[in-house]
């Protein structure tokens, strides 16, 4: 009987041992990326964008004092896929903590199931009116609501005397929930200034044969071309109208320009992507606090130049930072405490700039620029006041 | 007017690439009775092998061919001896999935070599034109439907007027008939698989200069030409070209005068009328084909 008592709490101390030793382990944060399929140049910006937040965590002491571990899944850019990998990231590895996947057309299923088991989802690529309008209380992103996207190139254009400024619109989109939300905006602004549209084009997202869609928009002869796309049908968009001596005194796309050297290699060399416009949330350049030192490692762990740092990298860097000050406020890994704080107004520092949720979730502290490819270099050209080179307008015609 | 005329000298010249691809596909079909769905792996992977040519020798990407072609036809040779041929029954089924296997493979190997950014092939006949009254034809369109035609006229040569067309034939009309008469139908098949993965090479090439392409790009390229060589006809080489063309002219067409979200679906609307009033497709032969 002695024995079995010294047996039993033996045991017992094992165990809690074992327990304790468990709660001093890494913290695992769950995340799927699109690392195949058609988002996977933006998954992979992600990947490295969630790695280097981690490794700046783990090299300063750690979250609430534990390393930080990633446990990365991907999702080959599809929807369905998406929400099995965060189904079992959260119930069976049991991670305690989630990212964001890539784009708004993952986020809204991942937020769901993440909703499901009441967990946080602070992501940095899920930003279109589509996963702020579902009710859902635990979505946080921290980079620009996608809508206002285009926002800083309509405010240009509208900036321009009578005299420069154009007076058709050709538009091609698409469907995508991320870019023809922007498109249809755009559309709506520059109509109720007197802009008039003399194309309008929604495509599907399986189109691999852009051109009949490019030569609509080349024989509407409009002055400016907004373009409603990714990298691969702005690639086919550039070269079309090349092809066809089609001189647009602006071309701006939602995406695609946005991937530096991986855009101008597409579209035949640093030259031909002259003039070409895109919006975006963060440049490296950028003065807000950590992202210069973000720059700085990125170059260390994964070399090419600052040009090259691809956007999405900043913004998953981002959406870590602001984990972890809401974790770290909260002091603990409860869920419900993290939503909460992440509700309260606050204002969060990120590499992008400030962050502060509203209730929906959208940060309305971003900040919206307008880059240009200007002689090999992605400048910032609006708002002035982050302006590194005057605009370049009208586009000069192609090389 | 101007627009639709537009999209039908698009869906002919880009229909051209697509003939390309799709013939190797029914070829390996007619002959073998098997399904290549790695056909679109393999494009792809001829698309990379152009472009590291260019890249790394600056060899022109039509010179090129000069050497992908041979590598390629040797790769199908092989692929056919080593996953192919120990297939000894159920093969039509067993066959879709040794292909998907090698698609697979295939798509992960170039994955590793060259990461998923998206590549698109240049040179000086991809962004310059030739002008016709007001219309431009960039070269590149051009050279690929010339690079069509001349290859389509050698395998019709081949077919028709070498003894190994003849076996060929033979093996496609009945298998195991052509064996009994002598043809030795595994080395026709090992030809035959190297023939369609050659033309796979040169399909690929003429699609990297047109589109930007990475590994995944297989997925819609082998969709698009196992409608192409079922709407022919499987095993029909007309009907691959004849549908090729199809396919591009109707979705060209469609979305000038429609909307490009209607493109596909017209395409496919047509693909269920014809294969209601002729399930063997355009040019299929009607009779289960035997071993």
């Amino acid at each position: 009987m002695h024995r079995r008592i010294v047996a039993f709490v033996a045991a017992a101390v094992l165990l809690v041992g074992a327990g304790l030793a468990a709660a001093q382990g890494p913290i695992k944060i769950g995340i799927s990326l699109s690392l195949s399929g058609d988002f996977s140049a933006d998954g992979q910006g992600f990947q490295n964008g969630y790695e280097l937040w981690a490794d700046q965590v783990n090299a300063s002491g750690g979250l609430l004092g534990r390393q930080v571990k990633l446990d990365i899944v991907n999702d080959n850019s599809s929807p369905d896929q998406v929400q099995t990998n965060y189904q079992k990231l959260i119930t069976v590895d049991k991670v305690p903590l989630v990212l964001g996947p890539f784009s708004t057309l993952l986020t809204k299923p991942a937020s769901v199931v993440a909703n499901r088991y009441g967990y946080a989802m602070v992501e940095g690529a899920g930003g279109a009116p589509s996963v702020f309008n579902r009710g859902l209380k635990n979505v946080f992103d921290v980079a620009l609501p996608v809508i206002n996207d285009l926002d800083s190139f309509t405010q240009y254009i509208l900036s321009l005397p009578p005299g420069q400024r154009p007076s058709t619109v050709a538009y091609a989109t698409n469907d995508d929930p991320f870019t023809q939300p922007q498109i249809e905006r755009s559309r709506k602004l520059f109509e109720a200034a007197g802009l008039k549209t003399v194309s309008y084009q929604t495509y599907p997202s399986e189109t691999t044969d852009f051109n009949p869609i490019a030569d609509k928009i080349i024989q509407s002869k409009a002055d400016i071309v907004v373009a409603g796309t990714f990298m691969p049908d702005i690639v086919a968009f550039v070269q079309r109208f090349r092809q066809q001596h089609y001189n647009p005194q602006a071309l701006i796309a939602t995406a695609g320009p946005d991937l530096g050297s991986q855009f101008t290699k597409a579209v035949g060399g640093a030259q031909v992507a002259e003039g070409i416009l895109v919006p975006n949330t963060w440049y490296p350049g950028a003065d807000n606090p950590g992202n210069a030192a973000f720059v700085k490692a990125y170059l260390a762990k994964f070399g090419g130049a600052a040009a090259d740092i691809n956007g999405d990298a900043a913004e998953g860097y981002a959406a870590g930072q602001v984990l972890q000050q809401a974790v770290e406020k909260v002091g603990s890994l409860d869920n419900a405490k993290i939503i909460a704080e992440l509700h309260s107004g606050d204002t969060f520092q990120s590499i992008l700039g400030p962050v502060t949720f509203n209730s929906v979730g959208e940060n309305t502290a971003a900040k919206a620029y307008l880059f240009q490819w200007q002689q090999g270099q992605y400048l910032p050209v609006y708002p002035l006041a982050a302006a590194v080179a005057p605009f370049e307008y009208p586009k000069p015609a192609w090389h | 007017m101007r627009l639709i005329v537009d999209a039908v000298i698009t869906g002919v010249l880009s229909g051209g690439i697509y003939v390309l691809m799709a013939l190797g596909l029914t070829l390996i079909f007619g002959v073998m009775d098997i399904i290549n769905v790695g056909q679109g792996a393999l494009v792809i992977l001829g698309a990379y092998l152009s472009y590291l040519l260019q890249q790394h020798l600056h060899i022109d990407l039509f010179v090129g061919l000069i050497l992908t072609m041979p590598v390629m036809f040797a790769l199908g040779v092989g692929l056919e001896a080593a996953f192919i041929r120990p297939i000894r029954w159920e093969r039509t089924t067993l066959s879709i999935l040794v292909t998907f296997a090698i698609a697979l493979l295939i798509q992960g190997a170039l994955s590793l070599t060259f990461s998923t950014n998206l590549v698109q092939m240049h040179a000086w006949y991809v962004s310059h034109s030739l002008k016709i009254g007001s219309f431009y034809l960039a070269w590149v369109y051009i050279f690929d439907f010339l690079l069509s035609v001349v290859l389509v006229a050698a395998l019709y040569v081949v077919l028709n007027h070498t003894k190994f067309g003849a076996g060929l034939r033979a093996s496609m009309q009945n298998r195991t008939a052509a064996q009994l008469i002598g043809i030795d139908v595994e080395r026709v098949s090992a030809i035959t698989f190297g023939i369609g993965v050659a033309l796979a090479a040169a399909g690929g090439m003429a699609y990297g200069a047109t589109s930007a392409f990475n590994p995944n790009s297989q997925y819609d390229l082998i969709s698009r030409l196992l409608v192409i060589i079922i709407l022919g006809g499987m095993g029909s080489l007309r009907g691959a070209v004849v549908a090729g063309f199809g396919m591009l002219i109707v979705e060209d067409v469609t979305s000038v005068v429609w909307s490009p979200v209607w493109a596909s679906t017209v395409f496919y609307m047509l693909l269920v009328v014809v294969l209601v009033l002729r399930p063997q497709g355009l040019f299929g032969r009607l009779e289960s084909r035997r071993q």
